[in-house]
């Protein structure tokens, strides 16, 4: 019983189905239970949270990351199957905190002051939370002020900065030059992305890493994770 | 089943109804005055015996008519021609209707070209940093082969948009002549593709081996005019308003037969008809009502295509200039001409001026091969794999072609825009505005697997690289390594039993093939 709920929780998470009303990708499941569901159903039967996390969820994703590297899956194959586990993720958080079982870590993520282009922040924020990361999201067009108390109150392990703009991606700079002045620059490791920026700006800049896209954001969050493992 | 084509909601016209019924006053004037010269006996003698006007022109070196056709005859010949002609296939799937009055386009090969150009990729080493290599497509031209249009028939086969297949090349080989070409390009051809089959003839006495070899494979004579599996192009107009005396031979042959076959004329504007559109366009159109008359004449009901392969000359060298933009207007013009009579349109589109593949080829075609399906013609011979005007053919090219098609295709789709449509979009923007991402993305997929996405060029390299003669060279490839549907064992039997002149080499149940 419980090996077929986590199998099934796999497969939706591999179909991109966050509930019941979701269709998946091989054939018609509208009116089966989705993700959200399953590990509804999980936790009613006992089953262990990291039994749920490791073998329904993140085993799913890895199997929707092959299928995207084998261009099988698409962007928006990826970001289904990464919404659902993050409703998922939603359900768990309360346990898990009550629990022993740890998140791979806390990530905040903003769009810098002056700029109000979100869609990459809002990719990457999914991505990473299908991913198996705590994700916060400050939203667009935030003052740097706000990002640093963030990270004194919070204690995020990571910031992403986002900035589509030429004009805006210096804000980013400004950022990191806060945080260092606050003495919370070696507490976080600072990511940034955007049409605007490069990996050169990084260096420039002093930031930890630049993420072309959301793909490359969760394969450097991970290197991080395990390097601090 | 049949192909379905690409049916052209509002075909794009260039003439005005007022200039359409212009040109055919003119080309009705042309007719009568001053009429064609006829090298063909029998041509000229059945113009005589309807009513025409013919004169013998002496003094000349062949025997020579002079034509002159009443509108009346014209007219008649357009009311008999069929309005709607269906072209067979071995597979009854690939079976084409065309109906005169209806812009539903097919895609088809063509036409023969006397060189094949081989593709290869030698690594190249750059001189100032030898560790740096690169790969360049190479093109190399050789004399066509009879394994080459078996190769090209085979891969037009397979080819999703090209609906059906005129031979691309002139079969060379040195134990190919002029008795046996007919037969081993019609059995190279039919036995490597199950679509419909159209080509040229080379010598009119192989018409009855080529006929009984159709006749064997779809089972008789009734059974191919029910199912033409095959049907003919001829150029028995040369322009200026010439009937020529081998193709006409030809022609009446044909529809003696009542197979389906194309009236082509190709004008050259500037040197055979005159440089300005309503010349070229006046004479072309007389010199196809001329031979649609004749094969009325031959056989009422015959089905007769309206064949235009109009070209504009180049400035330089006054040869054919396919790639110019006047060709294209030329060739929309035909087409609305032809729906203007209701008789089905061959027409032309997607043939360049240059040698090889790239970025030139890629131009001159797209923009013919857009504009002319836009204007509707039914069996538009566009030039799979052709360069250097009808000169060379290239496979890779033809591979690349399709994926333009496919991309013209998915353009002509009509838009989806209706009341299950509107309510279902709204429920989706009143859902999304609500959501802290505001993002569509998860409305993507099912409309993604229903295939409403136009696919990415399937020839698009990693990062920066282009690789698109490779990639579509590995695509040529695997569509080589797909089997093809051949003609069965029993029938090939037959046909290598009663037809002379066949290569064994063909024969691909022969022991060690």
């Amino acid at each position: 019983m419980s090996e077929d709920i986590i199998a099934t929780l796999k497969e939706n998470v591999i179909q991109g189905r966050k509930s019941l009303e979701d269709e998946g990708i091989d054939e018609d499941l509208t009116g089966t239970p989705g993700v959200v569901e399953l590990t509804q159903s999980a936790l009613d039967n006992n089953i262990p949270l990291d039994v749920i996390v490791t073998q329904g969820l993140t085993a799913g994703m890895e199997v929707v990351g092959e299928k995207f590297a084998t261009k099988e899956y698409f962007i928006p194959d990826m970001l289904a199957s990464a919404e659902a586990v993050g409703a998922a993720m939603d359900i768990l958080k309360p346990l898990l905190d009550a629990s022993n079982v740890e998140t791979k870590g806390k990530f905040a993520i903003a769009t810098v002051k002056g700029d109000i282009h979100d869609i990459g922040k809002n990719i990457v924020a999914i991505l990473l939370r299908g991913a198996g990361y705590e994700v916060q999201d400050l939203g667009i067009d935030v003052p740097t002020e706000k990002i640093v108390e963030m990270v004194r109150e919070e204690k995020p392990d990571y910031i992403g900065l986002s900035a589509l703009l030429t004009t805006t991606m210096v804000n980013m700079g400004e950022v990191i030059e806060a945080l260092k002045e606050n003495g919370l620059r070696d507490k976080v490791k600072v990511l940034i992305g955007g049409a605007a920026v490069s990996d050169e700006y990084a260096c420039e800049i002093g930031a930890d890493a630049y993420c072309v896209d959301g793909f490359h954001a969760v394969k450097v969050l991970d290197a991080f994770h395990q390097a601090k493992a | 089943m049949v192909r379905e084509g690409i049916l052209i909601d509002t075909p794009y016209e260039r003439m005005t109804k007022e200039q359409v019924t212009r040109i055919h006053q003119a080309s009705m004037e042309i007719l009568s005055d001053p009429g064609l010269m006829c090298f063909n006996k029998e041509a000229a003698e059945t113009f005589n015996s309807n009513g025409a006007e013919v004169a013998t022109v002496s003094p000349s070196d062949l025997p020579c008519w002079h034509i002159k056709i009443p509108e009346k005859l014209v007219t008649d010949a357009i009311d008999s021609a069929p309005k709607t002609i269906k072209l067979g296939a071995r597979n009854p799937d690939n079976t084409l209707i065309m109906k005169g009055d209806e812009p539903r386009v097919y895609f088809v090969s063509g036409s023969e070209t006397n060189i094949w150009l081989d593709v290869d990729f030698p690594t190249y080493v750059k001189k100032s940093d030898p560790s740096i290599e690169t790969r360049v497509p190479e093109f190399r031209p050789r004399r066509g082969t009879v394994a080459d249009l078996c190769q090209s028939a085979h891969v037009c086969e397979h080819l999703d948009t090209l609906d059906a297949y005129i031979r691309t090349v002139n079969i060379q080989d040195k134990d190919i002549t002029e008795d046996n070409k007919d037969v081993n390009k019609f059995f190279a051809s039919l036995n490597n593709t199950t679509k419909h089959f159209m080509t040229g003839l080379t010598n009119l006495k192989q018409m009855d081996n080529v006929v009984n070899m159709a006749k064997l494979i779809v089972g008789g004579e009734e059974e191919l005019h029910e199912n033409p599996i095959i049907s003919f192009i001829t150029c028995l107009v040369k322009s200026p308003l010439q009937f020529v005396e081998d193709t006409t031979d030809t022609f009446i042959d044909v529809c003696r037969r009542g197979l389906p076959i194309v009236v082509s004329s190709s004008p050259q504007a500037g040197t055979t008809a005159p440089i300005k559109e309503v010349g070229i366009m006046a004479q072309i159109n007389a010199e196809v009502l001329a031979g649609i008359t004749l094969g009325q004449l031959v056989t009422k009901g015959t089905p007769v295509i309206y064949g235009s392969v109009p070209v504009r000359a180049r400035m330089d060298t006054l040869g054919d200039s396919y790639g110019s933009i006047e060709t294209s207007q030329y060739n929309i013009d035909c087409v609305q001409m032809a729906r203007f009579y209701n008789i089905p349109n061959y027409s032309t589109s997607g043939v360049c001026d240059t040698k090889t593949p790239g970025q030139q080829a890629s131009i001159e075609r797209l923009l013919s091969d857009i504009v002319v399906t836009l204007s509707g013609p039914q069996y538009l011979h566009c030039a799979y794999g052709l360069l250097d005007c009808n000169s060379v053919f290239c496979l890779l090219q033809a591979v690349l072609d399709d994926a333009h098609f496919q991309m013209i295709k998915f353009f002509l789709r009509p838009p989806r825009i209706d009341e299950t449509q509107i309510a279902e979009i709204l429920k989706q923007i009143r859902e999304v505005v609500t959501t802290p991402q505001k993002l569509y993305i998860r409305y993507i997929r099912p409309v993604m697997r229903s295939g409403e996405i136009s696919a990415p060029y399937p020839f698009e390299g990693d990062g920066e690289s282009d690789n698109v003669f490779a990639l579509a060279y590995e695509r040529m490839n695997e569509l080589l390594a797909k089997p093809v549907e051949h003609i069965d064992p029993a029938t090939t039997s037959k046909i290598f039993q009663e037809i002379p002149g066949l290569l064994p080499r063909l024969n691909v149940y022969e022991e060690g093939r």
